[in-house]
């Protein structure tokens, strides 16, 4: 026990932390497409497991053909854009429900993926060879680039989620009877809320894959329970800090923080040379404690069993 | 304005849950006809107002809205013609959305949503206007998130949104009948100076056989999917509860005993 403590050094610690923000920025983008779907739209899209390698597939080979990184993962949230739209057509418009349409598709990306690979599992591209956006290779870079997208993206999206098109979103993610009576296509806004959450998800999938130095047909596995921990984690620390003044930008920004802290846990879990192989399983823990969190919190103030405890006392009491 | 030609609508059909919902209804409205719609459960009262309104393809007849056909278009396409206010008060309204905001969706209704801001400053002004009407107070609580309003105050801002861009038609199914009694007169007084100011189109279901007299200027009753009954003008106005009660006695015979307590 005393020589695995003293194995622990606390200063390799701080120098690891950088890349875990670097990461958590990447994968904070992540988690705005899957915000975008889960919390606005109300819809579990798990067609981001396959969109955020197809993301990191397309922008490797691009860049591997000579593009300009920022050209390839426009052209990787192009192809996620078409990937979101798919798992929306099959759910407007041939009525499977989301969740299993997400599930349709992300299947089918596995084999879309290794095709767009050239039939293999993984492909590199080297920072000393090709010019890439950013790097694990220069983490303070890294942060830089990933945190000006970052706040591009917030913007961009607190504008469009502010106008008509995205209200007419927001709404039909709220309450269907009501967006039909306003005339709202509610089958064109899930189309649309689904193409727009794949297109950021394949983005950051692209960014992901040229700071780790290569595209992982798996490197997408699990990534709507990463962005889904982001989310939550963000909407707790968000409601703790900001309360009641939380409003549409705070929720952006704080998915992110969610990200980020997530890479934070990840790097300390790491540095505790605990296996990374559990993370999947502590991921798991965490996002089904958050998510039982407002749950358990309505049945303190309201079950059975207190109702029944209550009764018991008053009883006990006369 | 509204013109229902012999409209068909059976649920289920071929099961053993089949259900003749609508039997050939035939309707004329003429503008500002301001019609209420009384009959027992399962009379069809909601089912023609959904067939009305688009909710889903009716199996035979036609539909036309202010000479338009609409039989073959889906309820958001009908959207530009009809304003809706439904029976339970979270349906009309989007909760997780402010009052302005849901205000703004209502005012777009029937025209494209582009990339222009969806709640303009020049707007807000209008509803906190409207809204002042409604005496409810809402006219300070334009950010206000819809779902932390009461049921009244929901279904007054349904109205209002309905009614926002001048429907041609107003389709109200009992949208008071899940209010409290003092609640639900508001929503009506509320109802009537809007229909009467506009002179809205309007069809109007009830459960209440005084309200459904003393309102409009027109009563039917319906009964196993057909309109039985057809009342308008002085003879109307004239209408006591007993006699519709009487009427619908004639109607539908044995199961009156059943639905009489009902109708109360």
């Amino acid at each position: 026990m005393a020589a695995y403590f003293a194995s622990l050094n606390f200063t390799n610690l701080l120098g690891r932390l950088p890349a875990g923000v670097a990461q958590g920025l990447i994968w904070g983008m992540m988690a705005l497409g899957v915000y975008i779907t889960f919390r606005l739209l109300d819809v579990a899209d798990l067609s981001v497991d396959g969109t955020f390698s197809t993301g990191a597939c397309v922008t490797v080979m691009l860049i591997l053909k000579g593009w300009n990184p920022w050209a390839a993962m426009a052209a990787a949230a192009g192809a996620g854009l078409l990937a979101g739209m798919v798992t929306g057509l099959l759910h407007t418009k041939l009525g499977i429900p989301a969740i299993l349409s997400g599930i349709l598709t992300q299947y089918a990306l596995y084999s879309v993926n290794l095709m767009i690979l050239g039939m293999k599992a993984n492909q590199a591209v080297s920072v000393d060879k090709y010019h890439l956006a950013v790097s694990g290779r220069n983490v303070n870079k890294a942060i830089l680039v990933g945190g000006l997208v970052v706040i591009v993206m917030i913007i961009a999206l607190y504008f469009f989620f502010g106008t008509e098109l995205g209200s007419s979103v927001r709404a039909t993610g709220c309450n269907q009877q009501m967006s039909k009576a306003q005339g709202i296509n509610i089958n064109a806004m899930k189309v649309l809320g689904l193409a727009l959450s794949n297109a950021l998800v394949a983005f950051a999938g692209g960014m992901a894959a040229q700071y780790s130095g290569f595209a992982d047909v798996n490197s997408g596995r699990g990534a709507i329970v990463i962005g889904l921990a982001a989310v939550i984690i963000g909407e707790v620390i968000g409601s703790a800090i900001l309360g009641k003044r939380m409003n549409t930008a705070g929720r952006f920004v704080f998915v992110v923080v969610g990200g980020i802290l997530y890479y934070m846990v990840y790097t300390i879990v790491l540095w505790l040379k605990i296996d990374s192989n559990l993370m999947k399983m502590f991921t798991a823990i965490i996002v089904a404690v958050f998510l039982a969190v407002p749950y358990l919190q309505g049945q303190r103030t309201s079950s059975f069993a207190r109702a029944a405890r209550l009764a018991r006392s008053k009883k006990e009491g006369k | 304005m509204l013109s229902c030609k012999e409209i068909y609508k059976t649920f289920n059909p071929g099961t053993i849950n089949e259900k003749k919902a609508l039997c050939g209804v035939s309707l004329d409205l003429a503008e500002g006809d301001f019609v209420t719609v009384i009959g027992g459960n399962g009379a069809g009262k909601s089912t023609l107002l959904n067939a009305i309104a688009g909710v889903w393809p009716v199996d035979a007849g036609s539909i036309s809205i202010g000479g338009e056909d609409v039989t073959g278009l889906p309820d958001f396409k009908r959207a530009r013609l009809i304003g809706r206010v439904f029976q339970d008060p979270m349906t009309g309204t989007a909760a997780t959305m402010q009052i302005e905001e849901n205000l703004a969706l209502a005012k777009r209704r029937g025209k494209s949503r582009t990339l222009r801001w969806g709640v303009t400053r020049a707007e807000r002004e209008e509803y906190k206007a409207q809204l002042a009407t409604l005496n409810l107070g809402l006219e300070d609580r334009l950010t206000t998130k819809v779902g932390l309003l009461s049921g009244g105050q929901r279904q007054a801002l349904t109205l209002l949104m309905a009614t926002l861009e001048k429907p041609k038609l107003l389709l109200l199914d009992e949208h008071t009948a899940a209010l409290d009694p003092k609640t639900a007169e508001k929503v009506l007084e509320a109802t009537e100076r809007i229909v009467t100011e506009h002179g809205l189109t309007t069809l109007m279901i009830t459960h209440n056989m005084k309200d459904a007299i003393v309102h409009g200027n027109r009563l039917i009753m319906m009964h196993e999917g057909r309109i039985i009954y057809d009342v308008a003008g002085e003879a109307k106005q004239n209408l006591r509860v007993k006699d519709l009660l009487l009427k619908f006695e004639q109607a539908a015979g044995a199961e009156f005993a059943n639905d009489r307590m009902m109708l109360n």
